[in-house]
């Protein structure tokens, strides 16, 4: 156990089967404030499984989690939003229809009022918000530098550009907790180079990150703290060096033949 | 694309000077209020009632369009609110059981009880997708024409097939809509006061799914459409959002329906079958859907053309001396033809919104991507959970 300050994200003992897989078992992790989190391991392992359990999408065979105290399982998605948890996905899930700006005003969903009636009668109220948002929108599409795109759909935007703007949106809800899935993902060097400096910059500003990557350089390099999930179990967590030496995680990793290389795309 | 009159109340989004809008609004509101004049003068009284038809198809169509348009809810039901609206104003306006309400308390109400069928009928599928929830609706709405068919024993509510008749006008301030009225030397005849009633309720019917279209509400019911999962991500009530696209929709079916009740003077189980579904999902289809003006566009064509069609009847009997096809088969012929061409050559719709067809085009360039080895974003996800 940790000691020190309250953990933001205390995952307690999360098991989750499908069918006759084990996903998950028994996962229990501690996320501090401020802090970006690794969760690494092979193919299958459960990782995104996890995020599925803390973000509400999936409900666990057992276990909790709770950010800043307060419990997040069994609340609905949009309720977990509501707490402080965004997430990216592991193949972007953008609205291809809308524009840039409008993903992201989509992602403030939360964090704003504006009902049907409202909507119709375009009170003061309603419109202040409005221009509100928008200026926040333009303002985190500057954040992650794709403001000259902000009128294009966002389907026909270049791969690593649709991997920011959905970060943008997740941070549109201003999260406690960020949970980016493999955002590296099919990117090139200097598309992960812009985007490790973007993950250390939310670090910076106070947002805790928590972040699945195949990318193990770009994990030890940039992460906090580091958890290594394989079949479903938590095998080693730590700080990067001494994770990275973990006998039983070279082990996962040798015993996996597709190691971790930064092209993995499911 | 095609340049339309743009109905007054809606932005323009071409980026044309303050005076250039003004003139074009105000050719526009010239155009509206002379259309029964023109459309008569030229064309004959049988056509101003098609005008009427046209609007009444533009509220149902533009109902429609808050389901399946922005939210991408596929409702194969539809009709059924439209029956709502009919029979609500029918029983409440007619010698059926001797009630006349009057119209300024049914329309509200129409809208209001349909709203409620549509989050009725809503709620059971919200947790369905796609084909699934086609089916679904496609039975609610064939339960609601049974029911209306079947409810004339024990207790006689609906009349059975046999449906309700002498159902009242409607009438405003006093004015009834079915007699002719004399304003100065002018004599407004009875199908242009239904044309004016109609048409200032479907500028409204046009006004609120503008405002609804460009606002949270309807940016968070498109997301919906494009990805219910990351729409959840982004902190959408999905269940939530879906009631309300499923309670406004059917509340302006609802509208549309007692409107028509009070037109026709008649309504029965057999105007709200299937067919009337499908008819006004290509309304919505085939205009572009999600589009306002596509939407009405779609309306438009659907309503007219039919009855354009009828033409060919005389015309054939004028060019070969006798009929060699009837026009009712032509006319579904035709509908089919229409459809697939649209369908092939402009799959956005006749007129869609411009980020619809730049995403079309879009998406054209990544097919074509694909195929020579380049990178494309964001593949579908196939299983439920992400
Ligand atoms: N929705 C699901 N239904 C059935 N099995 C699933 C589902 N999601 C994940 N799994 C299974 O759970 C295991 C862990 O998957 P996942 O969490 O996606 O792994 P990772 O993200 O670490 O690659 C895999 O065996 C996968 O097939
Ligand atoms: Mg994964």
């Amino acid at each position: 156990m940790n000691v020190g300050p309250e953990p933001l994200l205390r995952v307690h003992g999360i098991s989750k089967a499908f069918g006759g897989v084990q996903a998950l078992s028994g996962v229990s992790l501690e996320i501090a404030r401020r802090s970006i989190y690794g969760l690494i391991g092979p193919n299958g392992a459960g990782k995104t499984t996890l995020f599925n359990v803390i973000t509400g999408f999936i409900a666990p065979d057992a276990g909790t989690c709770t950010l800043d105290g307060r419990r997040l399982t069994g609340e609905p998605v949009h309720r977990v939003v509501q707490l402080g948890v965004a997430r990216t996905f592991q193949n972007i899930r953008l609205f291809h229809q809308m524009s840039a700006l409008e993903n992201v005003m989509v992602g403030m969903h939360a964090r704003s009022t504006a009902g049907a009636l409202g909507a119709v009668l375009r009170t003061r109220r309603v419109r202040d918000e409005e221009a509100r948002m928008e200026a926040a929108a333009h303002a985190l599409l500057e954040r992650v530098s794709i403001a000259a795109h902000a009128d294009a759909p966002s389907g026909s935007l270049p791969y690593g550009l649709q991997r920011r703007l959905e970060i943008a949106r997740a941070l549109a809800s201003s999260p406690k907790l960020i949970a980016l899935d493999e955002p590296a993902a099919g990117m090139n060097a200097s598309e992960t180079a812009s985007l490790r400096e973007l993950i250390d910059a939310l670090r910076e500003d106070g947002t805790t990150v928590l972040l699945i990557e195949h990318d193990v350089r770009l994990v030890m390099g940039l992460c906090d703290r580091v958890a290594v999930l394989d079949h479903g179990q938590l095998i080693a967590e730590g700080v990067p060096a001494a994770v990275q030496s973990d006998p039983a995680v070279i082990e996962a990793y040798l015993g996996a033949p597709a190691a971790p290389v930064a092209t993995a795309v499911r | 694309m095609p340049r339309l009159p743009i109905p007054a109340g809606m932005s323009d989004a071409a980026g044309r000077s303050p005076l250039a809008q003004g003139a074009l609004l105000a050719l526009a509101t010239a155009a509206l209020l002379l259309a029964p004049f023109l459309v008569d003068a030229l064309l004959g009284r049988a056509w101003v009632r098609v005008l009427d038809l046209v609007m009444l198809y533009t509220m149902l169509a533009l109902g429609l369009n808050i389901v399946v348009g922005f939210a991408g809810l596929l409702d194969l039901g539809y009709i059924a609110f439209f029956a709502v609206g009919a029979y609500l104003y029918a029983l409440c306006a007619s010698p059926h059981f001797g009630l006349h309400l009057p119209f300024w308390l049914l329309l509200p109400a129409a809208a209001l009880v349909a709203g409620l069928f549509g989050m009725l009928l809503g709620a059971p599928t919200l947790k369905l997708r796609g084909d699934y929830l086609a089916i679904v609706t496609l039975g609610f709405g064939e339960i609601i024409r049974i029911f209306l068919n079947n409810m004339n024993a024990p207790f006689n509510l609906t009349n059975g097939p046999q449906g309700i008749t002498m159902i009242r006008p409607i009438e405003v301030a006093g004015v009834s809509m079915a007699k002719a009225h004399a304003i100065g030397p002018l004599s407004i005849p009875s199908l242009y006061n239904y044309y004016y009633l109609f048409l200032v309720l479907t500028l409204l019917v046009v006004f609120v799914s503008a405002r609804l279209q460009h606002s949270r509400v309807g940016r968070a019911w498109v997301a919906i459409r494009e990805d219910e999962s990351a729409a959840r991500a982004s902190g959408v009530n999905t269940r939530n959002l879906k009631l309300l696209a499923f309670a406004m929709g059917a509340s302006f079916g609802g509208i549309a329906g007692s409107l028509y009740a009070s037109f026709q003077g008649f309504v029965s189980p057999e105007s709200f079958g299937l067919m009337e579904s499908i008819m006004v999902l290509c309304m919505v289809v085939l205009g572009g859907m999600g589009h306002i003006r596509g939407v009405v566009l779609g309306a438009a064509l659907l309503v007219t053309l039919p009855e354009a069609l009828r033409y060919i009847g005389p015309l054939q009997r004028w060019l070969f001396g006798q009929v060699h096809i009837e026009p009712s088969d032509l006319r579904l012929l035709l509908f089919g033809v229409a459809l697939v061409v649209v369908m092939r050559w402009r799959p956005a719709g006749l007129w869609p919104s411009a980020i619809r067809h730049r995403e079309f085009a879009a998406a054209r360039a990544t097919a074509d991507n694909a195929v020579t080895g380049h990178r494309t974003g964001g593949s579908a996800d196939a299983g439920s959970a992400p």
